[in-house]
């Protein structure tokens, strides 16, 4: 069951991937983004990452994608279509792109991943809040720190630069 | 049985995820799309995290906390980047990436 | 007064601060004022030095430090300073050292520049910048008091450039005249030329010997010659290699043959800095140079001696035989003070070092101080003669002796002493460089002899040809000049007349110890007669116009002419400056410069634009060109790592 699961959100998540980048509406590629990142949710749910999967429910889905939108709503006019992009740029992204793609497959298909055999214990979170706030081993309480400082400054630096300049 | 899906066929959703994402990000002019391809990309990446904690070292957080500093970065990166987006849209009336090239020499 | 010779600093200080002060300030009041500055301290400076040398010659000289008076005269130092250690045992130091030759210099420098002084306060009245010749007369008197006073080489060498600068600086007085400025330029080139061999020699001498200082050169336990130098170069010691080298220095200051190219043109300076530079001082710096290390050249170096005294000899020889055929008055005067030091040089040449072999030695320092006195007499009687006539050339002269009467009777008492004749002061220091030359090498003693007749010759020539002969239709009538020109002038002959009584061989002489002297018959007796058939043929020729002049030069015309263009020696020196060095070195090098190393440069620099012209397309400001090229680079870094590691 859970691999039909895994192999159709799969499947979507691609799909709406290429949608995300090929569409010509702004409005409807962020659409399929959002799409996009809550069947990445799901796959999180599917492995039992419920605290993750939430983090990236909220965070993207809800918060990012609202931001999306909002200048998406700000800058354009919903109707606007985009001039169909230049065929020759096309093709070659498109080139370099495919050929980064196989070549990266080709060396995930050339390594052997040792899969462990332990069972995955289910993660609380309550581990991951003990992680955040430790220190020694298993500890994250720096890049925690930093992370809530970085967040700080971006939070300001973004008002101050969206901020209109009165002259 | 879940476990039977190989690590190798996530990774490889994901790898073509990232160079969707690259691929959107080489050919998409306005902003607020490229601005989208680098959520896909994040978002592939954070997969990997994911997948390779998952199943290479499931007794251990490391993946999933990078992954959930990566959503935060994110986070950040999204909210100077719409401020951006829209001061430049403020002074040229477009968010064109090929019209915004004053910067060259 | 106790024996205290500290106060022989101001000596040399007073010029320097009357440089100072008039170069300085002398715009800010009358000219006159700078004048007045320059002399008084040149006054004092000559005070000084008289009351030195009585002092040192006749009380405290023979004193030692421990107060037992000697038979000899002491080298003192009153001042050394370690101005410059170069390693534990080289140093140059400033310091004043005073001895017989550095306080007879002192005399004959402050002496004759003082003259100059007084008598260009009359001579460049109401000229152009009459104060900045008042500045450079004081510069070139302090550096030329540090040159005779040098404790050391170095020192000597600096106050050497010095001098070099500040007779640059009076040669180019009329710098808007084109010829005196070229001549400065060729008197500071042609002697910086020299110097350049000075410099070289005094660097060797000081590698071997580790030392610059005159006293330690000198002594006999000394570095040079306590333990001799046997390094040799191209079969010689090095050490009569770097003598001969400082002797082309001085040669070079000294005009002799044939570095001499300079001092006819350096006539183109007025004529007190003629008299003052170009005749007593500052060209007697080569005969004091050698003087000053005579010990060495006589003892360690006879061979590099022997040099100076053939050099001197065929200087004094050829430069006379110029002087009979040139028509500038200064031009003839400038060649004879170049034939008198080349007889400086002949005694040198003919000295040795101690007791009776230094008569040579001894008869050249009389001779530069005798000399000194007269040639700047004859200098400066010869720029109250242009003052009065307003020109240079013999032919537009003639029996001037009824209007410049003071004028007339002190030139004469000069020629006179240059020609030997006896009695005056010239005749007894030229015939002690004869008999010393009589007793070393007869060939160079009869060369001099000639020499002699032909001084005379040329002088009574001149003498003649100005004071007597046919009277030219003058513009206005010649008048004699003023009290300050023709006081020096009689000061001067005062000097020229009585400065050959001063027993020399008592006080200046090679080893300081007094050196007896004897007339020699057999010298004086033909040196008395070729001055008089010079006088003789002089008279017949020139005191009334006659033919035979013009007889004698259309007869051996070739001989004339070349003897008139100074054996083209000038011609050679262009020859080989402007064909073969600019030509055949210079200009290759030029082109070499211009074309193939500016070339390289200037190549880099155009592929540099060349290059940047053509990839700044890829700098198009296009974000997503780049992230383009940057994925690119990043797959095709992935592709040859998996290549590479495969």
């Amino acid at each position: 069951m859970k691999e039909v699961l895994f192999y159709l959100f799969a499947g979507l998540l691609l799909l709406f991937s290429i949608l995300t980048v090929s569409s010509r509406k702004i409005l409807r590629a962020a659409v399929f983004l959002l799409f996009s990142l809550v069947l990445t949710a799901a796959l999180y749910f599917l492995w039992d990452y419920l605290f993750m999967a939430s983090v990236q429910l909220m965070l993207y889905a809800g918060g990012i994608m609202v931001l999306i939108v909002f200048s998406v709503l700000l800058t354009h006019n919903i109707d606007h279509k985009f001039d169909p992009m230049e065929f020759k740029k096309i093709i070659f992204s498109a080139l370099l792109s495919l050929v980064g793609a196989v070549t990266v497959i080709y060396v995930i298909l050339s390594h052997p991943f040792k899969t462990s055999a332990l069972a995955a214990a289910p993660i609380s979170p309550e581990d991951i809040g003990r992680g955040f706030l430790s220190y020694g081993e298993n500890g994250y309480i720096l890049p925690f720190e930093v992370i809530s400082i970085l967040l700080l400054a971006a939070m300001i630096g973004a008002i101050v630069i969206a901020k209109k300049t009165t002259k | 049985m879940f476990e039977t899906i190989p690590l190798t066929h996530i990774l490889i959703v994901s790898t073509l995820m990232f160079f969707i994402g690259v691929f959107g990000f080489l050919v998409r002019r306005n902003l607020i799309t490229i601005l989208m391809s680098v959520e896909l990309i994040l978002n592939s990446v954070n997969i990997n995290f994911i997948a390779i904690n998952k199943f290479l070292y499931p007794e251990r957080l490391e993946g999933l906390m990078f992954s959930i500093f990566v959503v935060a970065v994110a986070a950040a990166e999204a909210a100077v980047a719409i401020a951006i987006i829209i001061n430049i849209y403020r002074r040229f009336s477009s968010i064109n990436v090929e019209d915004v090239s004053e910067m060259k020499g | 007064m106790i024996m205290n010779f500290e106060y022989v600093l101001l000596i040399i200080l007073l010029p320097l601060l009357s440089f100072l002060i008039t170069g300085l300030t002398g715009m800010k009041y009358k000219p006159i004022w700078s004048g007045i500055i320059g002399t008084v301290s040149l006054g004092l400076s000559f005070s000084l030095s008289w009351f030195t040398a009585i002092k040192y010659f006749f009380a405290y000289g023979k004193i030692d430090a421990q107060g037992v008076l000697g038979d000899t005269f002491l080298k003192l130092t009153p001042w050394n300073i370690n101005w410059l250690q170069l390693s534990p045992t080289l140093h140059i130091d400033m310091g004043i050292m005073l001895d017989p030759i550095s306080v007879m210099m002192l005399v004959v420098v402050t002496t004759v520049s003082l003259m100059a002084h007084i008598y260009s306060i009359g001579y460049m009245k109401g000229e152009d910048g009459f104060v900045r010749f008042f500045s450079f007369l004081s510069l070139f008197s302090f550096s030329m008091l540090g040159l005779v006073v040098a404790t050391n080489l170095f020192q000597m060498y600096i106050f050497w450039e010095l001098v070099g600068v500040s007779s640059y600086l009076l040669i180019g007085y009329y710098y808007q005249k084109p010829s005196a400025v070229s001549a400065s330029k060729k008197a500071f080139i042609v002697t910086r030329f020299a110097d350049l061999g000075f410099l070289v020699g005094i660097l060797i001498l000081s590698y071997f010997t580790q030392t610059f200082d005159f006293k330690e050169l000198v002594s006999p336990e000394g570095p040079v010659l306590g333990h001799p130098i046997t390094a040799m170069f191209m079969g010689t010691s090095v050490l009569v290699w770097s003598m001969i080298l400082i002797f082309m220095g001085g040669a070079g200051k000294s005009a002799m043959f044939p570095l001499h190219i300079w001092l006819p043109d350096a006539m183109e300076g007025p004529t007190p800095v003629s008299a003052l530079i170009h005749a007593a001082t500052m060209v007697v710096a080569g005969v004091y140079l050698v003087a000053r290390l005579i010990p060495v050249y006589a003892i360690q170096a006879p061979a590099a001696l022997e040099v100076v005294g053939y050099v001197g000899a065929f200087s004094s020889l050829f430069a006379a035989i110029i002087a009979t055929t040139q028509f500038d008055i200064k031009r003839v005067l400038a060649f004879s003070t170049m034939s008198q030091i080349g007889y400086m040089m002949v005694g040198l040449g003919m000295s040795g070092y101690g007791g009776h072999e230094g008569l040579g030695y001894m008869a050249s320092m009389f001779h530069l101080f005798t000399h000194a006195m007269f040639k700047a007499l004859l200098f400066l009687a010869a720029g109250a003669i242009i003052h009065a006539v307003h020109s240079n050339v013999m032919n537009e002269m003639g029996g001037l002796r009824k209007y410049l009467p003071i004028t007339h009777i002190t030139f004469l008492i000069a020629t006179l002493t240059i020609a030997g004749v006896p009695g005056l002061s010239a005749f007894f220091s030229k015939d002690e460089i004869l008999v010393a030359a009589y007793h070393h090498n007869k060939f160079i003693y009869y060369i001099q002899l000639f020499v002699a007749g032909l001084t005379a010759f040329y002088m009574f020539r001149l003498y003649f040809r100005v004071f007597w002969n046919t009277e030219p239709h003058y513009h206005h009538t010649p008048h004699e000049s003023p009290l300050t020109m023709t006081i020096p002038l009689m000061f001067l002959a005062f000097m020229a007349i009585f400065s050959g009584y001063i027993p020399f061989h008592d006080l200046v002489t090679s080893d300081g110890k007094a050196l007896e002297t004897h007339a020699e018959y057999i010298v004086m007796i033909p040196a008395i007669l070729v001055g008089f058939i010079g006088i003789g043929m002089a008279w017949v020729m020139y005191k009334k116009e006659t033919d035979i002049p013009d007889k004698i030069s259309q007869s051996l015309r070739g001989i004339y002419t070349t003897i008139y263009h100074k054996f083209y020696i000038d011609e050679v020196y262009m020859f080989i400056t402007h064909r073969i060095l600019f030509r055949g070195i210079s200009q290759p090098i030029a082109w070499f410069d211009k074309h193939v190393i500016d070339g390289t440069l200037d190549g880099m620099g155009k592929t540099t634009e060349l290059v940047s012209d053509r990839i700044k397309g890829l700098q198009s400001g296009q974000l997503q060109k780049y992230a383009f090229v940057f994925v690119t680079g990043v797959i095709i870094l992935l592709l040859s790592v998996l290549y590479f590691a495969a």
